[in-house]
């Protein structure tokens, strides 16, 4: 399909308002320069389009970031009891006197900015590329602007089981910063890391991650995005599965006035595992929208997408999930559940679950609903003399609990579900 | 401890009129007994008592120890030390029974003006609690009811009213679906906590919880009302002839 003279402009208009990222090695020009191209087809998101019917694109793709306010955390930030390895961004460019030295036993990282300059490299072999595997069949422009656009981000190749997290934290210090990161991440054979990522990253923000997992490498990625109220984000996983491979992906999300956090997930290798969960809280302009699409491409992998909303005082949240298993892909197991708990008359879910099955023995199943607080159990927890209030937010943590759940990690769950916990006690004040 | 006079009460959304006139008063460390067939209003006026949703309260009064508690939210009534184990225990996912029991635990004692009990304190309780009612470390960890048989269901009723220490307690047929063996833990659970400062309300459709848990009064109720009061003996004959006869004297 042609793209449109409006989509042509806007796409022109956006390109000119992003400082060129200083020039790099011939490898990462070509592939900036293939990823301008392929957004030159496709054209931004525009408010027709069929998958962004439920989110406007307009603050997302306008030339200028909508100014947003600072947001001054008081208390310490979520992880930060864990022993990990810190990379720190502020408005989208690593810091290097607030990061930990970047030593992991078994693991190599790098600033993008620095490895960009270098003629060989091994993200050559993922940057741009699994994010352009990830267009079809459905184009995600903002994702091919952010590989051309990027100039800084991490790069990290686990080559043997990581033994602390690499935490990434953001920081935004500048009210209209218009952040691109793009990060790539390699597991390889047998390796496994652990990646935690959370803070205010600028006022608008772009963020890409490449995950290839080799043959029986694991990945598990918890992310905490929340509190500055007034961000816009649109951040895309691209993630390939060896065989055996093993990714799990947990975000927390509460706050913000626009999120779009997609997730493509291809699963290569037979026997691969894939885990995509999150759990959202919101009121008032809180948008907030998981699409996510599973590719099943191989035999007898699992995958499933569990995710969660709260919702209230007119937030609206967005599920776009699909399972795609392709023939030949045959013993796939596939799940995906998205629910919300409305607790108002005024907010609203939009999902669109989806399952696209070529294959004839599979075992794929979905399900989504919308609800509320039920009055039963709200009358029995209070009979028990807890305050309604109370009663209402840990039926609000139970609720999230199927998508919390999802992270492995015992410490990492309790943490999540602590600061989910106080994100409620503050609301109540 | 606690009067309830001349309670009415219909339905909120419907014109149906379920109690019509309940007169009813027990006095500390008194076991009373409600019998009365299905749909005779029970477990309705232990709802009503307890605060739920969905009923209106025509006429009438409920006191406990001095104080008016339909005009009291349900966690205030909780607070007040009324309590009610339920004929269908609601099941939780999502939500430990540990954490479920401490988070009432210390709500009720944050609303009487104390401290939130300690962590050591709590846990040494609920084990020593629980054990009475063989109720085992797994139990202990589920999720609230989920999962559940029936006689989980209730004993898991019973413990919470242990940690909660309420000084009236109201048991909906805390009898229905259990087995002899399960009822016996139930009624040894029930007797732990009786004491001269705490009353309980004991609601059965059967005589043989009964033969447990040992009434000092016996009411028996129908179409909304008490319509006979006695000793221990009137449970007994009921059990022989049936409600008929007591509803035609009462006619
Ligand atoms: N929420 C309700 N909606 C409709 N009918 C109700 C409701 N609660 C009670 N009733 C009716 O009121 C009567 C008394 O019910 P209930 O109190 O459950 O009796 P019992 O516990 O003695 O069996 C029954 O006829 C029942 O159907
Ligand atoms: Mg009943």
């Amino acid at each position: 399909m042609a793209v449109t003279q409006v989509k042509v402009d806007a796409t022109e208009a956006r390109l000119a308002a992003i400082p060129a990222p200083d020039k790099g090695a011939a490898w990462i020009e070509a592939a900036r320069d293939a990823a301008r191209a392929r957004l030159r087809e496709m054209g931004l998101p525009g408010r027709r389009d069929e998958y962004w019917k439920f989110t406007r694109p307009d603050s997302l793709t306008a030339p200028e970031a909508p100014a947003a306010a600072l947001f001054e955390m008081g208390e310490p930030q979520v992880f930060d009891g864990f022993d990990r390895v810190k990379l720190v961004f502020v408005d989208g460019v690593f810091d290097a006197d607030s990061s930990d030295d970047p030593a992991l036993a078994g693991v190599e990282i790098e600033r993008l900015a620095t490895a960009a300059q270098t003629d060989i490299h091994w993200a050559r072999e993922t940057y741009g590329i699994l994010e352009a595997r990830g267009q079809t069949p459905v184009p995600r422009p903002l994702a091919a602007l952010n590989t051309a656009c990027a100039g800084d981000g991490v790069l990290i190749r686990a080559t043997a089981r990581a033994e602390k997290p690499i935490s990434l934290i953001y920081r935004h210090e500048s009210k209209t910063s218009d952040a691109y990161l793009h990060h790539v991440i390699r597991v390889e054979s047998g390796a496994e890391l652990t990646l935690l990522e959370n803070g205010p990253a600028a006022a608008r923000f772009n963020k890409v991650m490449e995950v290839d997992i080799a043959d029986g490498g694991r990945f598990n990625h918890v992310r905490a995005q929340g509190r500055d109220h007034e961000r816009r984000a649109a951040t895309h996983i691209f993630a390939r599965l060896g065989a055996e491979a093993v990714f799990k992906s947990f975000t927390m999300t509460v706050n913000g006035q626009m999120t779009r956090n997609e997730c493509v997930v291809e699963m290569a290798g037979d026997d691969a595992v894939a885990h995509v969960a999150g759990a959202a809280m919101g009121d008032g302009d809180f948008h907030d929208d998981d699409t996510v699409f599973v590719t099943h491409d191989a035999e007898r992998c699992e995958s499933r997408q569990v995710f969660k909303k709260v919702l209230r005082g007119g937030a609206v949240g967005v599920f776009q999930g699909k399972i795609l298993v392709k023939a030949g892909a045959q013993k796939t197991d596939g799940y995906q559940i998205s629910q919300s708990l409305l607790l108002d008359g005024d907010s609203q879910f939009l999902a669109k679950p989806e399952l696209e099955i070529y294959a004839d023995d599979v075992v794929c199943s979905h399900g989504s609903t919308t609800g509320a607080i039920d009055a039963d159990t709200l009358y029995y927890l209070r009979s028990r003399g807890l305050p309604k209030a109370e009663a209402t937010d840990l039926l609000v943590l139970s609720f999230l609990a199927e998508a919390v759940e999802e992270i492995e990690d015992d410490a990492l769950r309790n943490e999540v579900t602590a600061r989910l916990g106080a994100w409620l006690a503050r609301r109540r004040g | 401890m606690l009067e309830i006079k001349n309670l009415h009460v219909k339905l909120k959304d419907e014109d149906t009129v379920i109690l019509k006139g309940v007169n009813l008063t027990v006095e500390p460390g008194r076991v009373h007994a409600i019998m009365g067939p299905n749909g005779s209003g029970k477990s309705t006026l232990s709802y009503v008592l307890s605060g739920r949703d969905g009923y209106e309260v025509t006429a009438g009064e409920a006191w406990l120890d001095g104080v008016n508690i339909l005009e009291l939210e349900p966690e205030e009534r909780a607070a007040a030390g009324l309590f009610l184990a339920f004929q269908y225990p609601v099941e939780i996912p999502g939500v430990g029974n540990m954490t479920f029991l401490r988070t009432a635990v210390n709500a009720q004692r944050k609303a009487r003006g104390q401290e939130e009990i300690s962590s050591t304190d709590f846990l040494k309780l609920v084990r020593e609690r629980a054990k009475t009612l063989d109720i085992d470390a797994e139990m202990l960890k589920r999720p609230v009811n989920v999962g559940f048989s029936g006689g989980e269901k209730k004993r898991n009723e019973i413990l919470q009213m242990a940690m909660l220490e309420p000084r009236m307690c109201i048991l909906d047929e805390t009898d229905s679906g259990l087995d002899v063996d399960a009822m016996k833990l139930v009624a040894k659970g029930v007797n732990a906590l009786r004491d001269a400062d705490r009353s309980f309300l004991v609601i059965t459709h059967y005589q043989r919880l009964l033969d447990h848990i040992e009434p000092d009064v016996v009411h028996i109720m129908s179409a909304g009302r008490i319509i006979r009061s006695g000793g221990p003996e009137l449970a007994i004959e009921v059990e022989k002839n049936g409600y008929a006869d007591i509803k035609a004297e009462a006619v």
